[in-house]
């Protein structure tokens, strides 16, 4: 009792800090910087929604990721579309993209389910070298922003950071809710034991689809925000190494945590942006990181907190009843 | 079009059946014997063609040695890297090899890009393998007809291997129930090095036939690995000639499609697999698990 | 008294989390066969699998022809001379008879000749290109005996060899486990058949919660039926 109350008011403690912290890092740091933070965590948290919550491993999340930048900067750029709509057609293109890569994906489970969705998403990839729409090698650029609800200009930085952390965080309290809900409890059941949950008469691969395609839609979210943001949209997007990093984000941060996802974010892209001028080789370091990660480090920063939190609450709970 | 074209095409997407035969091969060796889809596959291809290109300039040392020095030098790094890396995941789920040798594949790909940078480099056909014989319908160059020639001795050796020797017996026994051969007196985890060795130097030994047709480079490999993966989807693990008729009809196919249809050939190979999963998901000759 | 070829000291053994072996204590001395008896979960087939390093958290004592063999791994203490016929017998699907048979490599000189097993197995013979798991229960046992006949072992683990066979193949069992005896084989030997098990055994070890609970000799088990029959809970 005493440690749950504790954990309590220190979830409260942090939930401050955090708002504080939100609202108060576009006058001390690079706001694009910021915004480029936001963008890849709430990516991020569309992957770890499906591994996480459904343990299912999709290698592929660079396609949605990437369609919805396309889609949403094309929309900005060539039909003049306003902010809003552009971000919500790529969101609705990579939930469609993810209902059809995932009613193929889920036939098949484990590591086949992993290989699938690398390979649909490098379909991706090559449909975007040879799609007149997209640019090709230099990709979709000078994308306008546009204004927020028709009035905020989103090329104010300090606007585009606001305006991409409200979607973060409307984002995260839809994951938030979606993995608290029954629905959510179910996911569980089928990450956790797939043939009982089948027993127990849920149609495992219904829930499986549902949870791909929220993912893939709020992976698009990421995409779209992150393209108008930049006023780009590139191959990188849509790369087996976006991707991969995506990955490495979530377990860095803490797999299955709420807020792993950001922290994993966070540290890859402040490591990309220092390694950019330092002259090491960015990707050796990222596979380096990797393989430490999964070899020492599978609970990632969150999650080694979380124990560590939970070790400290244990004791002192234990002060208490003593 | 002309009959040239045709057959040129179908030779190349034999050549590169030929590859995916050999790249599956290993790959299945490996998830049989230590449940790990090993997608640094890729860059242990690149690292054969590297380090034959890399003898060649700076040791001398010509194609036909490197054919066999290179996959080797390819398998103890394998070795190495089973015994530091690997070794260390074999009790958690299957999806945690992936991420591995993901790893190693970033990091091997990073650290060749650093020091050789993307550019492709040439490696010259070696002069007893130039030239080639005008068949009439179409030229065969001498070169490309050796490379399906050796793939394909290369991989009847290793289902012969696996198949009818005593090495073969003990690798299958111990990919069925490791615990029990071990109690036999098998030393399965020296035998899961070996594997893992044997398995990545076929990627290497395909790496060093493709030096001369393809540039070398260190991100040739990547794009590669993800064909290969979906022709094991579409194939399954289960049968090794059943991967080696199915990496070669592919091959074909998209020789045929680069003919037909050149703008979506390097595409046939996903939408077969997209077929596939949609009439029969365990694959064409899968047993799932 | 020379040191017996088997001594296991406060075993302890465990699946994961689940303590299954809690402190086990027997001996074997060579040329001997002993039983383990006991009701289901016990801890009988773990015990035999603690011995040739298959369960993998051990932890005690288990000293095999003098060498202390608790941190070994499996394939190290096979190649002291074991003999292992597994639970389930263990054939393997993928092999057929003859590459079953085959497959453990020779620990020593005087294995069986081919010629031997065959002739103590001639069923085997017919059927040596059949895959593993064609065979029926009776074959597929003699299979997982005659592949460590030929391996020159001369400590052998058997665990419930008996299990599911009818009579007639219960009897040539017999017959090849008092061959085995006969050549100086020391056994262990895992059996719900107490009958069968009586027939053959020089002691049996009774085993209840992980634990050796009493000892009985082949000269007191008459005398103490009533007390065997309650171990074993029939």
């Amino acid at each position: 009792m005493a440690a749950d109350a504790l954990r309590n008011r220190t979830n409260l403690i942090l939930l401050a800090v955090a708002a504080v912290a939100a609202l108060a890092a576009p006058f001390l740091f690079y706001p694009l910087f910021l915004t480029k933070v936001l963008c890849y965590a709430l990516f991020a948290s569309a992957f770890n929604l499906l591994l996480g919550s459904c343990g299912l491993l999709s290698f592929g999340h660079a396609a949605y990721f990437g369609a919805a930048a396309y889609v949403a900067g094309h929309a900005a750029k060539a039909w003049g579309m306003p902010f809003e709509v552009s971000i919500i057609l790529g969101v609705f293109a990579a939930a469609a993209l993810g209902a059809v890569f995932g009613y193929l994906a889920i036939r098949r489970q484990g590591i086949y389910f992993a290989m699938i969705t690398l390979a649909l998403a490098q379909m991706i990839y090559f449909l975007a070298v040879q799609l007149p729409f997209t640019g090709k090698e230099d990709g979709l650029t000078s994308i306008p922003r546009g204004r927020v609800l028709g009035l905020f200009d989103l090329d104010n930085l300090t606007v585009l950071y606001f305006t991409t952390l409200a979607i973060f965080v409307g984002a995260l309290m839809l994951i938030h809710r979606i993995i608290h809900s029954p629905f959510g409890q179910v996911l569980h059941a089928i990450r956790d034991n797939e043939p009982r949950a089948i027993s127990l008469g849920y149609v495992a691969n219904r829930f499986k689809l549902q949870a791909f395609v929220l993912s893939a839609a709020l992976a698009g979210l990421a995409g779209a925000n992150k393209a108008i943001a930049f006023k780009l949209a590139t191959l990188t997007d849509v790369h087996w190494t976006t991707s991969g990093s995506v990955i490495l984000m979530t377990l860095l941060g803490g797999l299955g945590t709420l807020l792993g996802p950001f922290v994993g974010a966070l540290i890859t892209v402040a490591l990309e942006n220092y390694l950019a001028d330092s002259g090491l080789p960015i990707q050796a370091v990222i596979g380096a990181i990797f393989i430490l990660c999964i070899l020492l480090f599978r609970r990632g920063v969150v999650g080694e907190a979380h124990a560590l939190l939970d070790r400290l609450h244990r004791t002192t709970g234990k002060s208490h009843q003593g | 079009m002309s009959t040239q074209v045709l057959f040129g095409q179908l030779l190349v997407g034999l050549i590169n059946g030929s590859f995916y035969a050999m790249m599956s091969l290993g790959l299945a060796i490996i998830f049989g014997l230590l449940g790990i889809a090993n997608i640094a596959q890729g860059a242990f291809y690149m690292m054969g063609a590297f380090f034959s290109w890399l003898l060649l300039r700076e040791l001398g040392v010509t194609y036909f040695y490197a054919l066999f020095l290179s996959p080797l030098i390819v398998g103890l790094i394998g070795a190495a890297v089973e015994r530091t890396l690997l070794r260390r995941i074999y009790k958690l789920p299957h999806e945690y090899g992936l991420l591995l040798t993901f790893g190693v594949l970033m990091f091997t790909q990073g650290i060749f890009i650093y020091i050789f940078q993307t550019a492709g480099r040439p490696y010259p056909v070696p002069p007893e393998l130039a030239g080639g014989y005008n068949l009439g319908f179409m030229f065969l160059p001498k070169y490309r007809a050796w490379v399906v020639v050796a793939s394909i001795v290369t991989c009847f050796t290793a289902w012969y291997t696996l198949e009818k020797t005593s090495l073969g017996r003990t690798l299958r026994a111990a990919t069925e129930n490791p615990a029990l051969t071990r109690a036999f007196g098998v030393n399965v985890p020296a035998l899961m090095t070996f594997g893992f060795g044997a398995g990545v130097a076929l990627a290497g030994a395909a790496g060093v036939l493709a030096a001369p047709i393809y540039t070398v480079s260190p991100i040739m490999g990547a794009d590669l690995i993800i064909v290969v993966f979906a022709i094991i989807v579409i194939g399954g693990m289960g049968s090794i000639l059943g991967s080696i008729v199915t990496s070669l009809s592919l091959g074909l196919l998209e020789g045929l499609a680069k003919v037909l249809y050149p703008q979506g050939s390097n595409m046939v190979v996903f939408v077969v697999m997209i077929l596939v999963l949609l009439v029969r998901p365990a694959g064409l000759f899968g047993r799932e698990r | 008294m020379t040191e017996p070829v088997i001594a296991i000291r406060d075993l302890h053994g465990f699946y994961g989390e689940s303590h299954v072996l809690h402190g086990v204590n027997l001996e074997v001395s060579r040329g001997e066969v002993v039983t383990i008896i006991g009701r289901n979960g016990a801890g009988k087939t773990s015990t035999m699998r603690a011995i040739m390093g298959i369960l993998e958290k051990r932890q005690g004592s288990i000293r095999i022809c003098g060498n202390e063999t608790i941190d070994w791994p499996s394939e190290r203490i096979a190649r002291l001379g074991m003999g292992y016929v597994p639970e389930e017998r263990g054939i393997y699907a993928s092999l057929d008879v003859m590459d079953n048979l085959m497959l453990p490599p020779k620990l020593a000189e005087g294995g069986m000749s081919l010629e031997d097993i065959w002739k103590l197995f001639p069923n085997l013979k017919e059927r040596r290109r059949s895959q593993g798991t064609r065979l029926s229960g009776g074959e597929q046992q003699m299979l997982a005996f005659a592949r460590v006949l030929r391996t020159g072992a001369n400590i052998y683990l058997l665990d419930e060899p008996t299990e599911g066979l009818a009579p007639v193949i219960i009897q040539q069992i017999g017959h090849a486990i008092a061959a085995m005896k006969a050549m100086g084989h020391t056994m262990i030997l895992v059996e719900q058949n107490f009958r069968f098990a009586s027939r053959i055994a020089d002691r049996h070890y009774v085993m209840e919660h992980g634990k050796i609970v009493d000892m009985i000799r082949r000269d007191e088990v008459t005398s103490r039926a009533d007390q065997i029959k309650s171990y074993l809970g029939v």
